[in-house]
């Protein structure tokens, strides 16, 4: 089994969601993540999904993707050729004796403190799934109180854009 | 000149009218009713009112089959809907052009449990090429256009367009030719000339090639070149259930059918090949048996129209994405330098398969019950009408033997649910073909169980002049059932018993039950009587003919390859594997 970053270019029409769901789940593929949202052109949506699939699976759920009418383009991102972030909400369990240590943390991971009261901090991290996973890993001891996460953002390298050849 | 103004049900049927459709089948309710209106006024287009919409869904399914053009059927919201369900299944299965138009509930009614609500769209979507909800009149005739684009091109499939009651009544512009904009739909038709170039040099470099032919090549209209193309290279050509008459049955490089009830050559020339030439197929495993074991010797060239057939089942060394007929004609273009370079030559390969053509033909053994041979039966309907005819076919034995008694000339002329397997299919897709194509001979040659589940479109038929044969090859039970229960189950019948023979309490009597219906009823239960009861339904144009042939319960379809087993151990007949000999 391996982990892949798909991005699918699609356009914005009812139900587009459920057709790429429920093919991944009619093909019998686990959907770890999932990242939906407008794009720079009007009309279009860009889904960022990470499977686990074995090779070949992929390139047959790929094909089965392609073949749905309202999707525009679907790429792999590669982590090497691509950027990918996390983005993260966490409430953090803290008192005046553990306050400074999450703060240092908070520091340390380049995150940032969105809410304080009294007995706990609401902290918002961004970054690759191994960071926010260490990240997780170091406030874990104080006591997580509530966890939200976004799926997986992915955007190519350099100065192309999936977009590009569509806009023609 | 200012556009008409017209509402959206006129602007449904208008649509339809601008696109070609001169034939709609349905049945109206509730949230159809404002389309069905202005269709009473429509001068082009016929609309045939069905028993059953499942009737209507598989009669467009044989429209669609028998002239390659698109079908369409119609029918309301909720359980209208749904009723269309299998038949839309069917043709997706099947790569069937089809066009399936719903009334949907009012769009403030949406989402509230409304009478005769069901989320038809939500239910279609993993058994459609696409699907759309209209809910405002303006998006109608863009909506069916880009529907029938979707559904007659690149593989073909059914399409459904769901229209709200108030989407039907508003008023809207009528704006033809729509804008129809499908950015992300574009199919491949023509292929890589560098692929073509690497078929062919494989095939010319091959010494047991077999062209493996499937449904696609019938779909893309490519006989044609494929028969060209065929005597060009001179290989053995096997065509699967889907692709009966792609290739002349008479014509002496055809094997026939491979798969599970497939010939001994066309099923052995597969196992033993070294080139798998696959067009329009896609491995289907009532095709390939266990797949691990399946031609293991093959190197594959595999053309499909649709990407993802492509290494889907089986690794292809040569894949070709595109059209049949483009990508035939380029391969004959490219085939006389390659096999001169590589000094084609496939002789002794012929005599090793005309040697399981000359020892493994076709045939069958007479039971001793004293009821009529149903292989004999079906050959005898398919050497009276001739290949001019159209056949159509419910799903289990019958299915079978037709697939392999009648003798296919012509594409188009043979009709079936293969994908899917729906039993009921035949008589309503008969009914749907004989429209498409009145001059023809139409057979629906049914079992007792598949015609229990569509007979009622036999009141369709008569009622509007459609007068087709059914010939019901009626064991009394569920046939194909029973054969597996007979092998697999030691002869334990459950549930297979249908108490329809002339032995047993005969319910329904399908004598009574075609009377009843307007058309003229014939039972057969002698050998002597088979030709001229046929010969009386091919004459008779006046109603729809049904035949009762009482035929042997424990008949059996023979080659078979069990169910999972390697096509290595196809069965001659029971307990009798062929016999090889040192050459394979």
């Amino acid at each position: 089994m391996s982990r892949h970053v798909l991005s699918l270019l699609v356009e914005d029409k009812p139900g587009i969601l459920t057709r790429v769901a429920a093919l991944f789940a009619r093909r019998g593929f686990n959907i770890e993540s999932l990242a939906v949202g407008t794009t720079e052109l009007v009309g279009l949506s860009r889904i960022t999904v990470v499977v686990s699939v074995e090779g070949a699976a992929l390139e047959q759920v790929t094909k089965q993707i392609n073949k749905l009418i309202n999707v525009i383009k679907v790429v792999e991102l590669d982590a090497d050729q691509a950027v990918q972030r996390d983005h993260m909400l966490i409430k953090v369990r803290t008192d005046a004796s553990t306050r400074s240590a999450v703060l240092e943390a908070v520091t340390l991971f380049r995150a940032r403190v969105i809410d304080v009261v009294s007995d706990a901090l609401i902290i918002e991290v961004t970054g690759d799934t191994a960071k926010c996973a260490a990240f997780l890993k170091v406030l874990e001891p104080f006591g997580i109180k509530e966890l939200v996460q976004s799926g997986v953002l992915a955007i190519g390298r350099g100065s192309k854009s999936i977009t590009e050849k569509v806009l023609k | 000149m200012a556009n008409e103004v017209l509402t959206g049900a006129a602007a449904i049927v208008r649509s339809l009218e601008m696109l070609g459709v001169e034939h709609i089948f349905g049945l109206p309710g509730g949230a159809i009713l404002p389309t069905y209106d202005p269709l009473m006024d429509s001068t082009k287009i016929r609309h045939i009112l069905v028993r059953h919409e499942q009737g209507a869904g598989h009669a467009a399914e044989g429209y669609a089959s028998a002239s390659g053009r698109l079908g369409v059927c119609i029918a309301t919201s909720g359980p209208g809907a749904t009723n269309l369900v299998t038949a839309i299944a069917d043709a997706y299965m099947d790569s069937v052009p089809l066009l399936a138009i719903t009334g949907q509930v009012g769009s403030k009614l949406i989402g509230t449990d409304a009478f005769q609500e069901a989320d038809i769209v939500g239910i279609t979507m993993p058994i459609t090429k696409h699907s759309f909800l209209v809910t405002n009149a303006a998006d109608v005739p863009q909506t069916i256009a880009a529907a029938v684009q979707i559904a007659t091109t690149g593989r073909p499939g059914p399409v459904l367009v769901d229209v709200t009651k108030d989407a039907q009544q508003g008023l809207a512009e009528f704006v033809w030719p729509p804008k129809v904009d499908l950015a992300g739909y574009k199919p491949v038709t023509k292929p890589h000339g560098k692929q073509i170039q690497a078929a062919a040099q494989m095939i010319a470099e091959s010494k047991k090639p077999v062209l493996y032919v499937g449904g696609g090549v019938i779909r893309s209209g490519a006989h044609k070149e494929l028969l060209k193309f065929a005597e060009q290279i001179g290989a053995p050509v096997v065509t699967t259930l889907m692709a009966r008459g792609a290739f002349p049955d008479s014509h002496k490089q055809n094997l026939g059918m491979p798969g599970m009830h497939g010939t001994v050559p066309a099923v052995t020339a597969l196992q033993k090949s070294d080139l798998l030439i696959t067009l329009g197929a896609r491995f289907d495993d009532r095709v390939t048996g266990d797949v691990k074991s399946f031609a293991t010797g093959a190197k594959v060239i595999h053309v499909d129209i649709d990407p993802a057939e492509i290494g889907k089942i089986r690794f292809a060394d040569v894949p070709i994405v595109g059209d049949a007929k483009e990508v035939i004609t380029e391969l004959i273009a490219e085939m006389p330098s390659a096999m001169k370079a590589a000094k084609y030559d496939i002789k002794e390969w012929w005599s090793f398969v005309g040697g399981l053509v000359e020892r493994y033909p076709l045939g069958y053994t007479k039971e001793d019950d004293g009821k009529l041979s149903p292989q004999l039966v079906i050959k005898r309907i398919g050497e009276l009408s001739g290949p001019e005819a159209i056949f159509a076919a419910g799903v289990g034995q019958h299915q079978m033997w037709s697939a392999q008694f009648i003798k296919y000339e012509r594409p188009n002329s043979w009709l079936n649910s293969g994908g899917a397997g729906t039993m009921g299919y035949a008589v309503p897709a008969a009914m749907g073909a004989k429209v498409a194509q009145p001059d023809r001979l139409v057979w629906a040659i049914d079992g007792d169980g598949c015609f229990q589940m569509t007979n009622q479109e036999l009141a369709t038929c008569a009622l509007n002049n459609i007068p087709i044969k059914v010939a019901v090859i009626n064991n009394s039970s569920l046939g194909m059932v029973r054969q597996w229960q007979t092998l697999f189950y030691n002869s334990r019948y459950s549930n297979t018993d249908l108490h329809t023979g002339t032995d047993e309490v005969m319910i329904p009597d399908f004598v009574k039950l075609a009377d009843a219906y307007g058309c003229l009823a014939i039972r057969v239960e002698k050998e002597e009587d088979i030709d001229a009861a046929i010969k009386l339904a091919i004459a008779t144009n006046d109603r729809p003919v049904v035949i009762d042939f009482i035929v042997s319960r424990d008949a059996m379809v023979w080659p078979m390859v069990a169910a999972g087993l390697s096509n290595d151990e196809v069965q001659y007949a029971r307990d009798a594997a062929p016999i090889w000999d040192g050459r394979e």
